[in-house]
């Protein structure tokens, strides 16, 4: 976005922008985040194996600081003998892609909702308005379940189906930013320059209510994260063979007395990848100064 | 007031329709209802035989007028599995969930309000910052994977609780905490952040002025107002956890609506999944129009607005 128009945000944007070094939880989180991703781009370059050869002889084997650890295979193996950090290393890739695909559809809807209702106003407004309370109302994670038992879960349906529902919070804060910016000066001059609708709401004001919608966005990333996971864990989600974080939880549950690495390892990779887009969100709203 | 009130009651309806048609829609468009019934075994015949009795050869229109009527008696289907009637099945499942979800709350809140007093009264203080860090990580796990190791430690390693079921009250006490503690952060944020605004605010230090002992201070006057505000979130959340109890309660076995919800979608039990939708939507629906309501009553802004 390289809009020269006014900035209307109040604040001196230059003192914000030193700030960013300065944010501990901002880089802590950054760096998290860009380490999964990186991960997630190169995973066959990075992992050691195939994530879905299965060595049968090498069910179960625990990581390396444990005893009877096998040589080669760092994290250990699950109960198909699949070596477990090139399955996290892929793991990756699941909760990355689907994070990124979902908040793409899910803003492209929200935000366009959003600023439609809050620039036109009137019956239109309160039509949408109507429609973000329906999706307020709906239990996000049971309807998410419901339908993907009916359609049948992949990893298609599932990004469809949490993209399609988490689209609320980007609507209900663009609704609000379009609100208080549709009486702008510099709104009022595109249109007497005689600019299109479309033109005012994308070049316009799109990047002058970006602030707080990037925050949402990184709030609706973490959910993404944590419904993908909770589908795939109760096995409506993400199939098997691949290697989702959520869906090893759930094949790892019924070893973890015995083999309890199996289920805490997946487990930290969601924790960080969540807490890293969390501290990530709440670091921007700092410095952004997106407060809603 | 009353204008508010009819306002964000009329929208509450329109909302209950919307999610009914959605829910009908999606149980009897996306799949077809027959092979649930029949199993995917059934021929041909036995398919249509069903259609018939069941009227899913009627237009859709006729069958949803005839489910909105079923459902303004009280009657929600039957089961496809057992034939039992759908509300019976939900009834004998309802006590569990609702034990689940107030234990949950009251751990979240037990945890929530004393630290976040404890924190604003520190504010800045190392304490302050342990809550805040507290609050951060216990937003970022995964409640599945909390029930998982509180299941490794607690009865596994220590051997001290019950892991599956729901039998006894000791049954109720991981899983209330799986699910309390996924509550517990943005509670606690709440808290500290209306105790520190309200610490702040001119009649605390009249009263402090006057010479009233810290003690009266804090408990008669900044704690009532800094918790109206919580009240609603409280709401908001309970509704939250209803609908995150369908993790939990398949993760401890525990026999609520939750866990019957897991089972039926497993199972493509249509009737019993479209009701529990409608009915936690409506729970949900119910809570969010009494936090409104309570945010309306307490800032008078909030009434001329929606």
């Amino acid at each position: 976005m390289t809009d020269t128009s006014p900035d209307t945000t109040a604040g001196a944007p230059a003192i914000r922008r030193l700030s960013v070094r300065k944010h501990l939880g901002f880089m802590i989180g950054a760096g998290i985040l860009g380490a999964i991703v990186l991960v997630a781009v190169f995973a066959p370059l990075i992992a050691p194996h195939d994530p879905y050869a299965q060595e049968l002889a090498l069910r179960l084997k625990p990581p390396f600081w444990h005893d009877g650890a096998e040589p080669g295979y760092l994290l250990g193996t699950d109960a198909l003998g699949r070596d477990y950090l090139s399955r996290m290393i892929y793991g990756a890739r699941i909760s990355v892609a689907l994070s990124f695909g979902a908040i793409l559809i899910s803003g492209l809807i929200g935000i366009t909702l959003g600023m439609v209702a809050g620039y036109f106003g009137g019956w239109v407004d309160t039509a949408i308005s109507a429609l973000i309370t329906t999706r307020l109302s709906l239990p996000v994670v049971l309807v998410a379940l419901a339908i993907v038992s009916i359609v049948g879960g992949s990893l298609t349906v599932v990004l469809l189906v949490i993209g399609l529902l988490l689209w609320d919070q980007f609507a209900v804060v663009a609704r609000t930013a379009t609100m208080k910016l549709r009486n702008a000066e510099y709104v009022a001059s595109a249109q007497a320059m005689g600019a299109s609708r479309f033109h005012i709401l994308t070049a316009e004001l799109l990047p002058n209510i970006s602030a707080p919608l990037i925050v949402v966005a990184t709030v609706e990333m973490a959910n993404a994260v944590l419904i993908e996971a909770a589908l795939s864990f109760l096995g409506l989600g993400v199939q098997a063979p691949l290697p989702s974080w959520g869906l090893m939880l759930s094949e790892g549950k019924n070893f973890m007395f015995f083999s309890p690495w199996v289920i805490t390892l997946p487990g930290l990779c969601l924790f960080f990848l969540t807490l890293s887009i969390n501290l990530l969100g709440d670091g921007l709203r700092d410095i952004l100064g997106a407060r809603r | 007031m009353l204008g508010f009130l009819f306002r964000r009651s009329l929208l509450a309806l329109f909302v209950v329709f919307a999610i009914s048609v959605i829910t009908f829609v999606l149980s009897h468009v996306a799949v077809d209802p027959a092979t649930g019934i029949a199993g995917d075994s059934a021929t041909d015949a036995d398919l249509a035989a069903i259609r018939v009795q069941y009227g899913f050869d009627q237009p859709l229109m006729t069958q949803y007028a005839g489910y909105l009527a079923d459902l303004a008696r009280g009657d929600l289907g039957r089961s496809y599995l057992s034939g039992e009637p759908v509300g019976q099945i939900i009834a004998e499942r309802v006590p569990a969930t609702a034990l689940l979800a107030c234990l949950s709350l009251l751990f979240a809140l037990g945890i929530a309000i004393p630290l976040g007093v404890l924190a604003a009264l520190h504010a800045n203080s190392w304490l302050d910052r342990m809550a805040l860090t507290l609050a951060v990580v216990g937003q970022a796990v995964p409640n599945f994977w909390a029930g998982l190791l509180l299941i490794l430690l607690f009865g596994i390693k220590l051997g001290w609780l019950p892991i599956s079921g729901s039998d006894s009250l000791a049954h109720f006490i991981l899983p209330a905490i799986t699910l309390g503690s996924f509550a517990m952060p943005a509670l606690m944020r709440l808290v500290r952040a209306g105790m520190i605004e309200v610490l702040e605010a001119d009649y605390i230090r009249t009263a402090r002025a006057m010479g009233l002992g810290e003690g009266q201070i804090l408990f008669k006057y900044a704690l009532r107002n800094a918790v109206l505000p919580v009240i609603s979130l409280t709401a908001v959340q309970f509704g939250f956890m209803l609908g995150g109890s369908i993790v939990v309660e398949s993760i401890f076995a525990v026999q609520g609506v939750g866990y019957l919800a897991w089972q039926s979608m497993s199972r493509s039990d249509m009737p019993v999944i479209q009701a529990i939708v409608l009915l936690i939507s409506m729970i949900y629906i119910l809570l969010t129009l009494f936090a409104d309501l309570a945010n309306a009553a307490l800032d008078p802004r909030i009434r001329s607005k929606a």
